[in-house]
């Protein structure tokens, strides 16, 4: 399909959106990404039965942590989204890159921090 | 086990917001089962902490650790050269280890971050409930297995009491009744005869009202 999404995002790829943990959606933005989404498969088709409900519960508690230390939970997302449906991974790429963009940098980037190197 | 919550980020912020550096020590014990204190509450804390100074631009190091239990001096001697480089403990452990790392480190700083709650079971992941009151003379062979003082309400020794209806209690209705527990199993076990025989009267001597516990295994002792 040569389907093109914004070059600033950068995959981490997970056997199951329920091995996302807490800690890896905290540890990319202490690292210095501006956003962070979570891309799991459509609720009810997860292989490992209930892995992308749990990522959404921890994306849900992230987002919660973060308004309380002063971040926009709108920088962490979950979307569901099917293999095969790769124009809506374009689509949702885009759409999160606005949203973070609006949102601005992250403030709490730390100098010298490459964003690269954020997972 | 022990059950603990963990605090709001809020309230630890309050209490280390004039440091610049701070250690979470979490506990792979109790606190770690109930997902309060263990060493994934340790990164995920540390992280939020040094995501809200950073953002306050507020210098301040935040470092991580987790023993494998803050309830015994071998454990929290594991700490002794590296605790003096740090302004201030935030204790992921229930309130004892609070306490024993408070004793063990006097000239430290040693702050709370959980609240501990109660001593219970793994109800399903999750979800913990409570099932020990730790007042110092077991009525479970009495009743069943199911605890008065801790499952009823009133911590009635011979109950239930009027506030009992269809199996649940009057404080809530999703607080099952413990004295309709206690009853069913006993039916259950055939030994409603039990109900025959009134609890005498317990000494809370060995409970809290007797002050602050101690004890000891002679036999145990170096």
């Amino acid at each position: 399909m040569r389907l093109t999404y914004p070059s600033s995002i950068k995959i981490v790829k997970v056997p199951c959106t329920g091995r996302v943990a807490v800690i890896h959606l905290l540890r990319a933005l202490e690292k210095g990404a501006d956003g962070v989404f979570v891309a799991g498969c459509m609720e009810g088709d997860c292989k490992y039965q209930l892995g992308n409900i749990r990522a959404r519960k921890r994306v849900e508690y992230v987002r919660k942590l973060l308004a309380t230390i002063g971040l926009e939970p709108d920088r962490v997302a979950m979307y569901n989204m099917s293999s095969g449906e790769g124009p809506r991974f374009a689509e949702i790429s885009r759409e999160m890159t606005e949203k973070v963009r609006m949102l601005g940098p992250n403030p709490i980037r730390i100098k010298g921090v490459e964003k690269e190197k954020a997972a | 086990m022990i059950m603990a919550r963990p605090k709001p980020i809020e309230e630890i912020v309050r209490e280390i917001k004039d440091l610049d550096k701070v250690l979470v020590a979490g506990c792979n014990g109790c606190v770690a089962v109930c997902e309060a204190g263990g060493l994934k509450e340790v990164e995920i804390l540390a992280s939020a902490l040094r995501m809200y100074f950073a953002r306050q631009h507020k210098k301040m190091e935040v470092g991580e650790v987790s023993l494998t239990r803050q309830c015994d001096r071998e454990y929290l001697g594991e700490l002794r050269d590296r605790v003096g480089d740090y302004d201030a403990v935030v204790s992921l452990a229930c309130g004892a280890g609070v306490q024993f790392m408070t004793e063990t480190y006097d000239k430290m700083r040693i702050f709370p971050g959980v609240d501990t709650c109660f001593i219970g079971v793994t109800d399903e992941k999750g979800v913990w409930s409570e099932r020990c009151q730790a007042c110092g003379s077991c009525l479970l062979a009495t009743t069943g297995g199911i605890c008065p003082i801790s499952r009823c309400s009133k911590r009635l020794l011979n109950g239930p009491c009027g506030g009992s209806s269809k199996g649940k209690c009057e404080i809530d209705k999703e607080v099952a009744c413990g004295w309709q527990l206690i009853y069913e199993r006993l039916k259950g076990l055939g030994e409603l005869k039990r109900f025959e025989q009134p609890t005498p009267p317990k000494d809370w001597i060995s409970s809290r009202e007797g002050g602050p516990r101690k004890m000891t295994k002679e036999e145990s002792r170096l």
